[in-house]
């Protein structure tokens, strides 16, 4: 069996959860899961050292994992890292953090994992519209899609060793734009409640926020939104040419379903679509559908998801 | 004078359908197009040339039916066009290894691409070259300046941030609010006309091998209701089928 070794997945600061999941996936590739925890704060790797099929955990503490610069964290990441098939997130950070780590161990990378059946890979190809599965030789670099794996369980308790890393930071900050919107970002959300150009005006979307801040949601958009209103931005956009999403729960407000707009978001876990017309292609892909206007149905669901939260 | 290369990626119209045969993916009714952020990538690439001067390449890796992605590229304004030649499955590092010695052979200095191409959706050639260079890199940029410092802005720590790069760096582009030239009739012509340096390669050993492409699993039967007032049901379904709420 081969060594695997999972970069944990970091969100402001502390361990996200979906690291557990990347645990989970390493015990199918593998045996000995070594957990790598790239942080300048060595306290953060708390949260993980009781989870179940860990053996090791690795802190690899230094000032670069503040801010992202690929080469830095590339070269950081493998100074500290054992041989082995290394697993990372399939975020976009992530996905390039793996491509590097790959190429700098000349070794094969294969992205976007949602499913891992004796040993062979699948992941979506062609905007989700088929699945490709493929089988690797030696070690290699993969990265797993959210919320498809099991997160492993408590009840492990790992050694814990802290390792100073240094790397070769190549980029500089200049300045930070701060994001227009103090909205939580589609790529980050695990429920998203998105509006097409149904809504009729972006003045509309504050219903879909109303319900946003009621599920802690963020809010998305189709690209026939994003087009026709200045007032919409491109980084709310889900689809082709917008952000790819896998949230737990994806709401879908007067969108028709554009290939464009489910290559973005199919594989989300469950979806609910609410649309006036009853042959929108997105009803073929929603778990629940409701045809209404928004008009008729935000208010209703409104009021219902805050009676039970 | 800045040598700049362009690398860019046929790949199945984005609205066509799919169909498989057999094992796999069956492609030859599809319409190949240049694949949608590979365009960002030129469009960047071509603007870096107009500030700074230089030379604009695009490179393509495949058999001679993917020219096209070429002649579309000049027909937009770069100034050669390469094909690697080789039509055979190559795995992230054997297609890495290709380009990067094409691209260190070649002299070139900035290297752009899309931030993912439409078929793999993986995103690993931009960083996994600059990685084999050597190279700085940054992906996912909305937009470049090449005027004095060369600097990008990308998504950084959830916002986005101005960052410079130093050069040579490999960046990766996508959509933001960069408009795309479209070819004129001149450009048009001049890529009917435009020679396609083909180069040959050594192909490496890929350690990833295809086993099967597929439909996705389809998804069951989901449950439609009429009328707004329906949206109560699917919230308590939310809460007590999906377990989500």
């Amino acid at each position: 069996m081969t060594n695997t070794i999972v970069i944990a997945e970091l969100n402001k600061g502390s361990i996200h959860s979906t690291t557990k999941e990347l645990i989970s996936a390493a015990q199918m590739l593998g045996n000995s899961c070594t957990v790598v925890v790239p942080c300048n704060d060595s306290s953060v790797a708390d949260s993980i050292s009781s989870v179940s099929g860990v053996t090791k955990i690795i802190v690899a503490k230094s000032e670069i994992f503040t801010s992202y610069d690929a080469s830095g964290w590339a070269s950081a990441i493998d100074s500290v890292t054992p041989e082995g098939t290394i697993i990372t997130s399939a975020s976009p950070q992530s996905k390039d953090l793996a491509a590097r780590l790959a190429a700098r161990r000349k070794l094969s990378v294969v992205q976007d994992v949602v499913s891992i059946q004796d040993g062979n890979l699948t992941s979506p190809v062609y905007s989700g519209k088929a699945m490709q599965t493929v089988s690797t030789s030696g070690n290699t670099v993969v990265s797993i899609r959210q919320n498809v794996f099991d997160p492993s369980p408590d009840g492990g308790s790992a050694e814990v060793s802290v390792i100073d890393a240094s790397g070769n930071v190549t980029t500089a900050v200049k300045e930070l734009i701060s994001r227009a919107s103090e909205r939580l970002d589609v790529s980050e959300a695990n429920i998203i409640i998105s509006g097409g150009r149904g809504m009729g005006s972006p003045d509309n979307f504050t219903h879909l926020e109303q319900i946003a801040d009621t599920l802690g949601a963020a809010v998305g958009a189709s690209r026939a939104a994003v087009d026709t209103w200045d007032d919409i931005p491109h980084s709310m956009q889900v689809g082709q040419t917008g952000k790819t999403v896998n949230p737990n729960l994806y709401i879908a407000v007067g969108i028709s379903g554009a290939i464009q707009h489910l290559a973005g978001m199919r594989s989300s876990k469950y979806i609910v679509a609410i649309n006036k017309d009853a042959d929108a292609p997105i009803f073929q892909h929603a778990d629940y559908g409701i045809v209404a206007t928004w008009e008729e149905a935000l208010p209703v669901l409104q009021s219902s998801l805050s009676a039970m939260m | 004078m800045t040598k700049i290369a362009v690398l860019v990626k046929q790949v199945p119209d984005t609205n066509s359908k799919i169909v498989i045969s057999g094992n796999s993916v069956d492609l030859s009714s599809v319409k190949m197009v240049m694949s949608p952020y590979d365009e960002f990538a030129v469009e960047n690439a071509l603007r870096h040339k107009e500030s700074v001067g230089g030379t604009v390449t695009a490179i393509t890796v495949g058999g001679p039916s993917a020219e096209k992605v070429l002649k579309d590229a000049k027909a937009i304004g770069v100034d050669e066009i390469v094909r690697i030649d080789c039509d055979s499955y190559l795995d992230s590092n054997a297609l890495q290894s290709i380009l990067s010695s094409m691209i260190s052979e070649s002299g070139f200095e900035v290297v752009y691409c899309g931030k993912s191409a439409a078929d793999t959706g993986a995103g690993s050639t931009g960083p996994g070259i600059a990685e084999h260079l050597g190279w700085a890199s940054v992906s996912n940029i909305t937009e470049s300046n090449s005027e004095g410092n060369f600097t990008v802005v990308a998504p950084l720590n959830d916002g986005n941030a101005i960052i410079e790069v130093p050069i040579p760096a490999v960046i990766t582009c996508d959509k933001g609010n960069t408009k795309v030239r479209k070819p004129n009739v001149k450009g048009i012509m001049q890529a009917k006309r435009a020679q396609v340096d083909v180069r040959s390669c050594e192909v490496p050993a890929s350690a990833v091998s295809i086993v099967n492409q597929s439909l996705p699993p389809a998804k069951p039967e989901g449950k439609m209701y009429e009328g707004g007032q329906s949206a109560s049901e699917v919230a308590r379904l939310l809460r007590d089928e999906a377990n989500i709420i």
